[in-house]
């Protein structure tokens, strides 16, 4: 018998109600249940990080996460960044400073990003930031993109920081 | 005016950006079933029986799968094969049937409705192996090739020398490790027996002929479709044993089979590359001259031959004399079998390793002759003036032929940038405060657009629009941005109006694919002698139009235009028109459509090169060794698009490091592998990577592509094992060398207590 459990959650303003299998992860639910593609896996193991989203606005990897424990949040993903015509200007940044190359990494760095440019302490400071995109792995840029397209959005949105 | 050359943004952004890239798994199919593989958990032993009996009890399975069930025995060709070295009796079965040999290989495969379900399953087959003695290193497995390559007298040149410098060296057992894992769906068309693929990349023409010729059907029944791909770096896209299983599976049970690689497996199962055992030596004249080189070395190749058969043996040993003037030479290479993953190519094969080898060497002798190190490679460096040189030795069924370059206004260029940028400085303020810091230099050739020819399709639509199908695929180099500002240039109209496709066997049936950068060079080639013959059939229908002659009228921006006359013009998208099925414009029996399919050849391989200063940091107390700066200096003949060529640079240093420093795949004494995870395997964070300086030039463009383009793929990595094992070495002041890679915190600390590495 499968452990089957009812879920209402909300994935960038859209709410959804489903049947999850208690064991089924976060990740799958997003990705195959529900068609939130843009969620990386690249582990499964909670290291790498291609797979983080916003849950209730913190970063989480949604491979360590059930999707029943997901019941009556709000689940931000790589989808939710742009609207129709516009990249978000995160996203402009990561192509401005060629802050991807393959891009299977690139929606957890978004997701990360997002992250960390919402707290109140953090800065447009090139070692802060690279410390804090530490958490995921990229195979392709070496970071030095990711880096400078962080500090770049982080200096728009009017936090402190050396250039 | 032109496109080439300028930094454009590239065209696979916004749709990886969104998270709208269509990755291998991404994908779905009504009915798809799921397959898991079951591997072997013993390195080496006697396959008694395979005991499907519970998982194909369980709940969701469909079928289990051993070689019981296949008809033959199918094995996995060579896809390059060297030296004329014929490999059969040790290429990979797709499914073990009596013997395991590695810790990782396929034994059966579970097919179920749902992926969870074919997980458990798989854990219910049950193996009965009677072990057997497992081969761990180079020294006790089997020799399946030796060979040599070299030329001159060595003995000769040894004899005569005032200075031998020796080295043992090993570099350890790593690999690419894209982000994405593998990822293949197979989708069966019931009524036509064809089958459609997701997911296969690199060589997907290639593996199609393979594909076919393994299920016994016609290739044309094979589609294997464009798709994203996270990370190639030479591992993804080779054909593996999943590559036939997924297939055989579809075509068997009539229902689409998707197979997604979790991380565990990809760490066991897809190619290591890059451990060798080196012993090499130098002779030298008395004023530093190089005299002659002797290398022997042992490539641990793993359990079997795959499909590079022995290229990275081979590429060893005919890029080992690097760009250096070497009268004599003779490298000797045995390729040993073992209980390990088999091995493959990774971005920078044979170089990587044998770059690090013959640095340390240089260094080490500069050391003996009392020279500074940067005078002794300047010594020895080939100069302008003997260009092209050729050295009588083959790679890759090519001769070694360096073509245009200069080594050492390359390796000046980058010492006078380090010290611009304070390289130096900082080494000297750091040790007087009582640091432990050194610089390393290491220069190094590479090679890139491998031949012998690409396939290209460009065509235009009634839009306007202008579509490439080219032979290469997307791993995220960046290849579509480049061939679309080569067709916008040759063409004549803007890169935004291009889109290109890649990887997609029946748009483009002659593709050879993306490896050895190769794709700008080979593949642009074709591309631009595409786009060149579109574009004056464009001016041929629109000299009909117009009604003058073809020699007065020019095409850009997508018009073409009477020269002088800017009001006499007709769009692309009218001559498009024009050449539509029923046009008046069509002369009788002309064939419609606005397009040219180009095949363009290369005799040789074109070889950029570069040199890599790195100054790090030793940690005394942990051995733990920071990267404080890192300049790669690359020479790429023509900068396509200037910021992608930096971007593949810098991701190379960052594999490099990772090489360099903490990537390896240990295993126990019993053949148990000791990396199976991201928190074994050690790949640099954005903490361990520091900003890296670029320096690339464009003084020697390649004379055998009408770009002038050389590779840039591998560059940035080619040298890191050894500017950082020159540069620890020199903080640790040692008159040895390192002993080998990586150098971890325990070897360093080891090597700090003056112990033997």
């Amino acid at each position: 018998m499968k452990d089957q459990h009812l879920v209402s959650l909300t994935v960038n303003g859209a709410e959804h109600e489903i049947v999850v299998e208690a064991r089924r992860t976060l990740a799958d639910v997003l990705r195959h249940d529900l068609g939130y593609t843009g969620t990386h896996l690249g582990c499964e193991h909670g290291i790498c990080g291609a797979c983080t989203v916003l849950l209730d606005d913190q970063p989480v990897r949604a491979c360590l996460v059930f999707g029943v424990q997901a019941d009556g949040c709000q689940i931000r993903t790589v989808e939710g960044l742009a609207d129709e015509s516009e990249l978000s200007d995160l996203q402009q940044a990561f192509s401005d400073h060629h802050g991807l190359q393959c891009g299977f990494c690139t929606p957890g760095f978004l997701m990360l990003a997002e992250a960390y440019l919402a707290e109140s302490d953090s800065t447009a400071d090139p070692g802060q930031v690279r410390t804090a995109m530490a958490s995921n792995l990229c195979r392709c840029t070496g970071y030095q993109g990711i880096v400078d397209a962080v500090c770049a959005v982080a200096k728009q949105r009017g936090k402190a920081g050396s250039p | 005016m032109t496109a080439i050359g300028q930094s454009l943004p590239r065209k696979e952004d916004p749709r990886l950006l969104r998270g709208a890239g269509r990755f291998g798994d991404d994908l779905q199919r009504p009915g798809q079933l799921h397959a898991r593989i079951v591997r072997a958990p013993q390195a080496h032993g006697v396959l008694r029986s395979v005991d499907v009996s519970m998982a194909v009890a369980a709940p969701g399975v469909v079928r289990v799968l051993t070689a019981a069930d296949l008809p033959d025995d199918p094995r996995i060709p060579v896809r390059l094969t060297v030296q004329g070295i014929e490999l059969t009796e040790h290429l990979q079965p797709v499914l073990a049937r009596e013997t395991v040999r590695y810790v990782g290989e396929p034994v059966a495969v579970v097919l179920a409705e749902d992926p969870y379900l074919a997980e458990d399953a798989a854990e219910l087959v049950a193996l009965d192996i009677d072990q057997l003695p497992v081969a761990m290193d180079a020294d006790a497995g089997t020799v399946a090739a030796e060979f040599e390559l070299g030329f001159g007298d060595t003995d000769a040149a040894f004899a005569e020398a005032e200075h031998v410098v020796e080295l043992d060296f090993d570099v350890g057992r790593h690999s690419a490790v894209p982000l994405e894992p593998r990822t293949l769906l197979v989708e069966p068309d019931r009524a036509t027996g064809a089958l459609e693929v997701f997911g296969m990349t690199k060589v997907p023409v290639f593996n199609r002929g393979v594909l076919a010729s393994m299920l016994d059907i016609d290739e044309a029944r094979i589609r294997v479709h464009a798709m994203d791909a996270g990370g190639g770096f030479g591992v993804r896209g080779e054909f593996y044993p999943e590559d036939f299983l997924v297939a055989w599976l579809a075509l068997h049970t009539g229902r689409p089979v998707k197979w997604t690689e979790d991380r565990a497996e990809h760490l066991v199962a897809v190619n290591h590359s890059r451990q060798q055992q080196h012993r090499i030596s130098a002779a030298f004249a008395a004023d530093g001259r190089l005299l002659g080189l002797r290398a022997d070395v042992a490539h641990d190749n793993g359990a079997y031959c795959r499909t590079h058969g022995i290229i990275v043996p081979e590429l060893t040993l005919a890029m080992l004399p690097g760009p250096y003037r070497v009268p004599a030479y003779r490298g000797r290479i045995a390729v040993v079998l073992t209980n390990k993953t088999p091995c493959g190519t990774y971005r920078a094969p044979g170089r990587f390793e044998g770059t690090v080898v013959r640095e340390q060497l240089l260094d080490m002798a500069a050391d003996q002759l009392g020279v500074d190190p940067v005078q002794l490679r300047r010594r020895n460096l080939l100069e302008p003036a003997e260009l092209p040189h050729t050295r009588p030795m083959s790679t890759l069924g090519t001769d070694v032929v360096l073509d245009a370059a200069d080594y050492p206004g390359l390796l000046d260029a980058a010492v006078a940038e380090a010290k611009r940028l304070g390289y130096y400085a900082q080494v000297e303020q750091s040790r007087a405060a009582g640091k432990r810091v050194g610089l390393g230099v290491a220069m190094f050739l590479e090679k890139s657009g491998l031949g012998p020819q690409e396939t290209a399709d460009v065509s235009v639509g009634t839009s306007g629009a202008v579509r490439v199908h080219s032979g290469g695929t997307s791993l995220g180099q960046g290849i579509e941005t480049v061939l679309g500002q080569i067709t916008a240039d040759g063409l004549g109209v803007s890169a935004a109006d291009v889109t290109v496709i890649n990887g997609d066997t029946a748009l483009q049936p002659f593709g050879a694919g993306s490896w050895a950068s190769r794709s700008t060079v080979v593949g642009g080639g074709a591309v631009h002698e595409a786009a060149l013959a579109v574009r004056e059939r464009a001016i041929e229908v629109a000299a009909r139009i117009l009604e003058v002659a073809v020699a007065d009228l020019t095409l850009h921006d997508g018009v073409v235009e009477v020269r002088g006359a800017p009001g006499q013009r007709v769009s692309l998208a009218e001559v498009a028109r024009a050449c539509q099925p029923g046009s008046a414009w069509l002369y009788a029996g002309e064939p419609a459509g606005l397009a040219a399919r180009r095949r363009f050849e290369v005799a040789h391989m074109t070889y950029p090169y570069g040199a890599h200063l790195a100054v790090v940091e030793l940690d005394e107390q942990t051995g733990g060794v920071r990267v404080l700066r890192y300049l790669v200096a690359y020479e790429v003949g023509r900068a396509i698009n200037p910021e992608l060529v930096r971007g593949q640079l810098i991701g190379g240093v960052a594999q490099g490091v990772g090489g360099a420093l903490s990537e390896e795949f240990g295993y126990d004494e019993s053949g148990q592998p000791q990396a199976v995870t991201f928190m074994d395997y050690l790949m640099p964070t954005a903490a361990e990577i520091p900003e890296v300086d670029v320096l690339v030039t464009e003084n020697a463009p390649s004379a055998d592509n009408p770009l002038g383009a050389k590779g840039a793929g591998e560059g940035g990595l080619t040298a890191a094992g050894a500017a950082l094992a020159n540069a620890v070495r020199n903080a640790l002041g040692e008159a040895g060398s390192v002993a080998r890679l990586p150098m971890t915190p325990a070897r360093v600390r080891a090597m700090l207590a003056g112990e033997a590495g």
